[in-house]
């Protein structure tokens, strides 16, 4: 270990100001922390720090996705051979998957951790962690057949316009992994929506057995079926749905992987219980409501089953509880969070052209967070002002 | 006697090197300090010349804004010299000792027999009146200005603090008797907040004069900021005063004997202190009659004060400050720590959950150092800071309006009701490792210059 630290330090001189590698400061110190904490001390009043730093709170939240990411591999691998009408074992199912979907985790992390270094070196600064989750929330909102360069553009489109131009890290309004998401729907619809791009190799189509479907639930539901079936034309059980051996993104598929990530993010503290109950409670809410105006198979679909379908829990568990691009204070959160679950549900079934709603919601109320925040804040204001008069009279 | 007013948010950080209930005369200094800095916003002027002879309460210097304002030689002997700092500025005044204590003569008597007057008049002569700070800013109260009400916050929750009720043992009637002299001084009520914890009967309950009122709960239950906030909080234009319980028993002794008394206890604490213990000492006496054969081997930082509001001094050549009845020595954290943000962390303190101490060890005694952990970030993690502040205030978004200099948003998101030690666990807890109440002091200065000039 010492031995490592005495190779760094010996390496470590030109890329210090006035070196000849000094452009590549912030990528050498992004290594660099990553290897060892630094060993800078307090200099204020407050002597003493949390241990907690940005590494260990991010890296939480990743293994939080660990889960979702495990089932989301063996998943794209089940539905791949299904949709070829082989038989495959465990380990084939899950070979396929990871080879799958590890060349768009490269692509996200190259594509989205370059760009952040040359925008740190260029502000001097250290590169922030804030890629870290990012850079794994890209692919797993992805459909599997999107093609990689489609991953790279959207990349590029979520870091740039949608953080570093707002200052980076901590400063931007909506969540970069959405919006890249977001840009791919609206910029290649065909490819994020439809009945073939779920499910590996459909799009193309080569061996894939006739008359197989590839569409999702939601994507049944929206026209209007009254049964949902898979693609050989079995119904699903609610047990499909809970344990996610449905179509779907890469990661969105399994509610019960992402609420073992739940628990992860609550019982470390990392992400808010506020944000990820109050999404579920408007979404069961407004699922009730419209059970009450049922006009169609949409409309009748069970809560409980909005909250299993698509992307709605990763989308609470993961995304809402963004702390950047989230309401700030406690009590906003509240509101912040079960907004989200009421347009959620709301625009899922009342407009079919966007059967994922979440996305929408959350971006959505991302815009909203800081007005969330800026009504709780002026009642605190408010309350002082009233306790200052009353004192004055 | 009133209800215990229970504090919900906060955190106890519990370390190692709790000082022992003993207490020892720790040996006479050669040299004795009274540093400028203990004051925000004071500009000293020196008035003796070097070398000039002082007695104990013989004024050294005086404030330039207020030169009624003065500080006093704790000792008697000779100004030997005045250290200063960046920018010529003083950072200590330094008298030598001739183990004399030859006393300057104040008013004796009954308090309640004098007029505010001719109190005010004696706490400046004697140098004791820069114990009274005002809230908003803390800074030095106005002589001329009466308080709403005057807060005496007779227990400490910050970590290894001095068990107040053990100082103050057998100093009961001094403290009354300052209570009686503070009495003068404002209209309102004199607010006396004791440790809410078991036993109820703390060494204060007795005191007449005084509304007592008992918190409980973790750090910072103990720092007046926040039993004002619970008790009498501050609004626009409101001024009100606060004093250190040792500092009320000195202003009592000054009444009763017409003598500055400058002795002091002050506890020894932290990791790096072989036998944790009080001493009897003198203010601004020099920090190493302290930590003399106490010191462990190691790269130290001594400190006045506690870790979370104290001020960084030399081991050798520093002074306790004036308001400092702890001095602290712990590690200095200047090492890299190899992969130190994936371990999982039995000997590390973290309000978050995420580590394993916090689990399996909740009692456990933290040997902390001064290490930040990390990097500086911007503002990420929310709700962090709500948790360790027991008051109606938005934290985050008070300092977003410091940072962007918005004198009218400070004013509106309570920043009047707040001081550094209010603050100071929000900067411990921050995972973006923000320093934080260097922007508040930095927010409270431009409030002031705004304010009041």
């Amino acid at each position: 270990m010492s031995s490592l630290r005495r190779f760094v330090d010996k390496i470590k001189p030109p890329f210090e100001k006035g070196g000849k590698l000094h452009i590549f400061l912030s990528g050498f110190e992004a290594i660099e922390t990553f290897l060892f904490v630094p060993n800078k001390v307090t200099s204020g009043r407050v002597h003493i720090k949390d241990a907690n730093d940005m590494k260990r709170s991010l890296i939480l939240v990743m293994i939080a996705m660990v889960p979702a990411l495990l089932f989301g591999i063996w998943n794209t691998g089940f539905h791949h051979f299904q949709a070829l009408g082989t038989d495959a074992g465990f380990w084939q199912m899950v070979g396929f998957g990871f080879l799958k979907i590890l060349p768009m985790f490269i692509v996200s992390y190259v594509v989205g951790l370059g760009i952040e270094i040359a925008f740190a070196q260029m502000r001097h600064e250290e590169v922030a962690e804030g890629y870290f989750v990012t850079g794994m929330l890209i692919p797993m909102v992805m459909p599997v057949d999107v093609p990689l360069w489609m991953v790279a553009v959207a990349t590029v489109f979520a870091v740039v316009i949608g953080k570093e131009v707002f200052g980076g890290t901590g400063m931007n309004i909506l969540n970069p992994a959405l919006i890249a998401r977001a840009f791919l729907f609206f910029a290649y619809p065909s490819h994020m929506s439809g009945s073939t791009v779920w499910i590996a190799g459909l799009t193309d189509g080569t061996g894939v057995i006739d008359g197989y479907s590839g569409s999702t639930i939601l994507g049944q539901a929206a026209q209007n079926a009254t049964t949902f079936v898979n693609g050989l034309g079995q119904p699903y059980t609610r047990m499909d749905m809970f344990l996610g051996t449905i179509p779907g993104s890469f990661g969105e598929t399994s509610t019960l992987a992402i609420l073992i990530g739940a628990a992860i993010l609550i019982l470390t503290g990392v992400g808010s219980w506020k944000i990820i109950f109050s999404v579920f409670a408007g979404g069961a809410v407004m699922g009730l409501i419209l059970n009450l105006f049922a006009v169609n198979t949409f409309m009748e679909l069970p809560f409980y089953e909005h909250l299993m379908l698509g992307g709605f829990a990763f989308g609470a568990v993961f995304m809402a509880t963004d702390p950047v691009t989230g309401a700030q204070t406690e009590r906003g959160k509240w509101i912040y969070g079960f907004l989200i679950g009421i347009m959620a549900i709301l625009i899922r079934v009342l407009n079919p052209a966007y059967p994922e709603g979440v996305m929408m919601a959350i971006l959505l109320m991302n815009v909203f967070a800081p007005l969330i925040d800026h009504y709780i804040v002026e009642a605190n204001i408010r309350k002082r002002l009233k306790r200052a008069k009353v004192v004055a009279n | 006697m009133a209800e215990v007013i229970k504090i919900k948010k906060g955190l106890d950080i519990k370390m190692i090197g709790q000082a022992e209930k003993i207490y020892v005369k720790a040996p006479r200094a050669k040299t004795y300090a009274i540093k400028p800095v203990d004051w925000h916003g004071l500009t000293p002027k020196i008035i003796p010349k070097l070398c000039d002879e002082v007695k104990v309460g013989t004024p050294i210097f005086f404030d330039k804004y207020h030169p009624e304002v003065k500080f006093t030689s704790p000792v008697s002997g000779i100004l030997l010299s005045i250290n200063r700092g960046e920018r010529r500025r003083i950072i200590e005044v330094v008298i030598e000792d001739d183990g004399k204590n030859t006393p300057e003569t104040f008013l004796k008597g009954e308090p309640s027999s004098f007029k505010r007057e001719q109190i005010v008049e004696s706490l400046l002569e004697s140098g004791l009146w820069p114990a009274i700070r005002q809230r908003p800013y803390t800074v030095i109260a106005k002589p001329e200005q009466h308080p709403k009400s005057i807060f005496i916050s007779a227990f400490d929750t910050a970590p290894l603090a001095p068990d107040l009720d053990f100082v103050l043992k057998d100093m009961e009637e001094d403290f009354q008797w300052g209570v009686n002299v503070l009495k003068q001084l404002t209209e309102g009520k004199i607010y006396l907040s004791l440790d809410g914890r078991y036993p109820s009967v703390r060494t204060l309950s007795a005191t007449k004069g005084v509304e007592i009122n008992r918190f409980k709960g973790p750090h910072p239950a103990g720092n007046v900021g926040i039993q004002i906030s619970k008790l009498d909080p501050i609004n626009k234009g409101e001024v009100v005063w606060v004093v250190q319980p040792q500092d009320v028993v000195a202003i009592g002794r000054l009444f009763k004997t017409g003598k500055y008394d400058p002795s002091v206890l002050v506890a020894v604490t932290g990791s790096r202190v072989e036998k944790p213990q009080y001493y009897k000492t003198i203010r601004g006496a020099a920090v190493s009659t302290l930590l003399e054969k106490q010191l462990k081997e190691g790269e130290n930082r001594v400190i006045s004060g506690n870790v979370l509001n104290g001020r960084q001094i030399d081991g050798e050549k520093g002074y306790v400050g004036f308001f400092d009845s702890q001095v602290t020595v712990i590690p200095e954290g200047n090492q890299y720590e190899f992969f130190g943000w994936m371990k999982p962390g039995f000997n590390k303190k973290s309000l978050s959950r995420s580590f394993a101490s916090t689990w399996l060890l909740p009692n456990k005694q933290f040997d902390l150092d001064t290490n930040i952990h990390g990097g500086e970030r911007a503002f990420v993690m929310t709700g962090e800071y709500e948790k360790v502040l027991p008051m109606d205030i938005y934290p985050v978004q008070l300092l977003k309006s410091i940072l962007a200099n918005d004198i009218d948003k400070m004013e509106r998101l309570g920043i009047y009701e707040l001081d550094e030690e209010d603050l100071a666990l929000c900067e411990f807890v921050c995972t973006s490792k923000t320093p934080v109440t260097k922007i508040l002091r930095d927010g409270l200065k431009s409030m002031r210059k705004e304010m009041e000039e």
